[in-house]
């Protein structure tokens, strides 16, 4: 998944390489070949899944026999998005303490998904969000909100996904060709269409399984490394990066980047907020929790998931600190002016430094170990839109329920083509552009429209259909308005359009408007309507959900 | 489109919902008014509400202090770890310690109970 860190904070830049660590080209073959390890384990493990995926519950659902750490390391692997490998690494780099604020949310946020949606979800729905959400309502509005609502989110995640592998890799590799970076979104767009279509949920799953053990791994070994050099003394640490930087004791402590006004305070709110509220209303983590047989399991998964999950933010800590202690300031911002290339350019350091073969080694594991991040979510993304298209839209919206179930998975496999062309052509587009607000977009929207939904759904007997499609819309258009009029679109040099100012909204981030209002709609939209709630279909979605009974 | 005949034998897993025995919603309704039920309800909520209203405040309490309180948050403790590094790790801290203590009360509280109805409402089915 990918974190709105670093990707945000500054617009795409023209790639300069790893100029500073010395030529990129050197060590390319090195990149190339583990990329290329990677791929084909990959590829070989989506033929295998492949061939046992047969029925709809196989490819939406894999089958739903994975055990509780299993799926918890594959949630680990669709939520650590390169940005918050290599972006919250190269925030903590360049602002210190504010860089490290962004992972706290993003744990804290499991929380709400461990407490309040990941069991019930697990045992009311089947293949999607919209399982839950239209349980009791109208089927066919409420399953076009949230088939709509899942895809927005998805889409947008995606293509920031996409515009940031095509900068990322082509600056690991020293790409710099506009055809060189097309065709590295291609090549990650083609990948995850093969991944998805042919391995379904079963190959995506341990794909992002094998994705967290090698980027747990990586992120340990530089860890330790770094730890090595400062005789574990983590003040010494602190202290070194904080002289480093230049920036002294305010390096550690919170302000650098969002305390300059009372709108960046007030827009680092909103982020923190969405963050904590967003992350259980992402539609390709809540696919996750079906894959497991029992509620008990998706409760371990996402135990395991608080620990896999919590362990690498706590070592992100070390990488970027260890980055502002171990690097010139100069130098992080002359490779990426983001930060992103701290933590490759912290392990080239740490294994001797340019030139040397240790730095060469750890500098191509750690790039490796990005690439891999970056496939394993955008087919994660991939495979929640394209099922929430077939099961939700197709198969409940336009075939009214009669669709075979042969019919749907094919659906969905055509769904993952066009969903993937589209996003590689959108990526290709917009790869100059600094589409990573559309992250900070996504967790707004699925805080906004998705969470209040899902809640409601779950607890709250009057709910009605009205209520949940104003929750579902209301949310939805508030905060695709408010970011489409707020500075990540345009009137700033670090905007999508820096050219053009049309924004009137203050806040980066829309969440502490939209969410707000997405809860408001919800609970006005219910009380609002004329029709009664379906109390029968309360009674088993409230039973079945607190006891799994008749689960699938 | 209905002009292709219906799976005759629907696999599992299949376009309609076809799970091993399941109730109808009269005995939903029965066991969503039940006694036993009523408790398993309220023993989930009671414990998960409210913790979800004290974490989310404690985090919301952590953000604001880093927005207005940067004096506080930079005082030393010791060596360079100043207040703001300690509550940031607390706050992982205490997310570790709410997964464990809820999942605690889960398999000892909630899980006995809702085996209970679910075997019982399966089996009648």
């Amino acid at each position: 998944m990918s974190h709105p860190v670093a990707l945000m904070s500054g617009p795409v830049e023209v790639p300069l390489q790893l100029a500073a660590a010395g030529d990129a080209s050197e060590h390319r073959p090195l990149i190339i070949t583990l990329f290329g390890l990677f791929v084909v384990a990959t590829l070989v493990i989506t033929v295998w899944a492949g061939r046992q995926t047969k029925s709809a519950s196989d490819f939406y659902a894999g089958g739903r026999q994975f055990t509780g750490f299993q799926n918890g390391l594959a949630v680990s692997g669709d939520y650590m998005s390169a940005a918050s490998f290599l972006g919250i690494a190269g925030a903590i780099a360049l602002f210190g303490y504010d860089g490290f604020l962004y992972s706290i949310g993003f744990l804290v946020a499991w929380l709400v998904a461990l407490l309040l949606v990941a069991e019930p979800l697990r045992n009311s729905g089947r293949y999607t969000m919209g399982d839950v959400l239209a349980y009791r309502m109208r089927q066919r509005p409420v399953r076009t909100a949230a088939g709509t609502s899942t895809i927005v989110v998805s889409i947008f995640y995606l293509l920031a996904q996409m515009a940031g592998a095509g900068v990322l890799v082509s600056l690991l590799l020293g790409i710099t060709s506009d055809a060189g970076k097309i065709a590295i979104v291609a090549l990650v767009g083609l990948l995850m269409i093969v991944y998805v279509t042919i391995g379904g949920m079963k190959g995506t799953t341990w794909v992002q399984m094998v994705k967290a053990v090698l980027l747990i791994a990586g992120t340990l070994l530089i860890t330790f490394l770094i730890l090595l050099k400062f005789h574990f003394n983590l003040s010494d640490l602190l202290g070194s990066a904080a002289s480093n930087s230049g920036k002294g004791a305010a390096f550690l402590e919170p302000g650098l980047k969002y305390g300059a006004t009372a709108t960046s305070k007030l827009d680092f709110i909103s982020l923190g907020i969405a963050l904590v509220l967003g992350t259980a209303g992402l539609p390709h983590i809540l696919i996750r929790f079906y894959t497991v047989p029992t509620a008990k399991a998706a409760r371990k998964s996402v135990i395991w998931a608080i620990g896999i999950i919590g362990a690498f933010y706590l070592m992100t800590i070390v990488l970027g600190f260890g980055a502002a202690a171990l690097l010139k300031p100069g130098d992080i911002i002359a490779s990426n002016k983001a930060g992103n290339t701290a933590a490759p350019l912290a392990a080239l350091e740490i294994g001797g430094g340019a030139g040397s073969t240790g730095g060469a080694i750890l500098l191509a594991v750690i790039s490796a170990v990005a690439f891999a991040t970056i496939l394993a979510v955008v087919a994660g993304l991939t495979l929640a839109s394209s099922s929430s298209f077939a099961h939700d839209i197709y198969a409940n919206v336009i075939r009214k329920g009669e669709a075979t179930e042969q019919e749907e998975v094919r659906a969905a496999r055509w769904a993952t083509v066009a969903i993937g062309v589209v996003s590689i052509a959108l990526g290709a587009l917009a790869r100059d552009l600094n589409v990573a607000g559309l992250v900070a977009l996504a967790f707004a929207v699925a805080a906004s429209a998705n969470l209040p939904t899902i809640l409601y759904s779950l607890f709250w007997k009057r709910f009605t259909t009205q209520g949940a499609l104003w929750s579902i819309y209301g949310g939805l258009a508030s905060s695709v308005l408010l970011v489409l009029f707020s500075p990540v679109v345009s009137g700033k040099p670090t905007s999508m359009f820096p050219g053009v100012d049309f924004h009137f909204f203050p806040l980066e981030n829309p969440g502490l408007i939209s969410i707000p209002l997405g809860f408001l709609l919800g609970w006005l939209g219910t009380v609002l309507s004329k029709e009664e709630p379906d109390k029968g279909k309360y009674a088993e979605l409230e039973v079945k959900s607190l006891t799994g009974t008749g689960a699938h | 489109m209905a002009s292709d005949a219906p799976p005759p034998e629907p696999v599992p897993d299949s376009a309609t919902p076809a799970t091993p025995a399941h109730p109808t919603t009269a005995q939903f309704v029965e066991v969503q008014e039940s006694a036993e039920f009523a408790e398993l309800r309220r023993t989930y909520r009671s414990f998960a509400f409210p913790l979800t209203v004290a974490f989310i405040a404690w985090y919301l309490l952590y953000v604001l202090l880093s927005n207005y309180a940067g004096g506080f948050m930079g005082t030393k403790v010791f060596g360079n770890i100043n207040v703001a590094l300690i509550l940031g790790l607390a706050q992982f801290v205490t997310t570790f310690l709410i997964a464990w203590i809820y999942s605690r009360h889960a398999a000892r509280r909630l899980d006995p109970g809702a085996q209970a109805i679910k075997s019982r409402m399966e089996a009648d089915a």
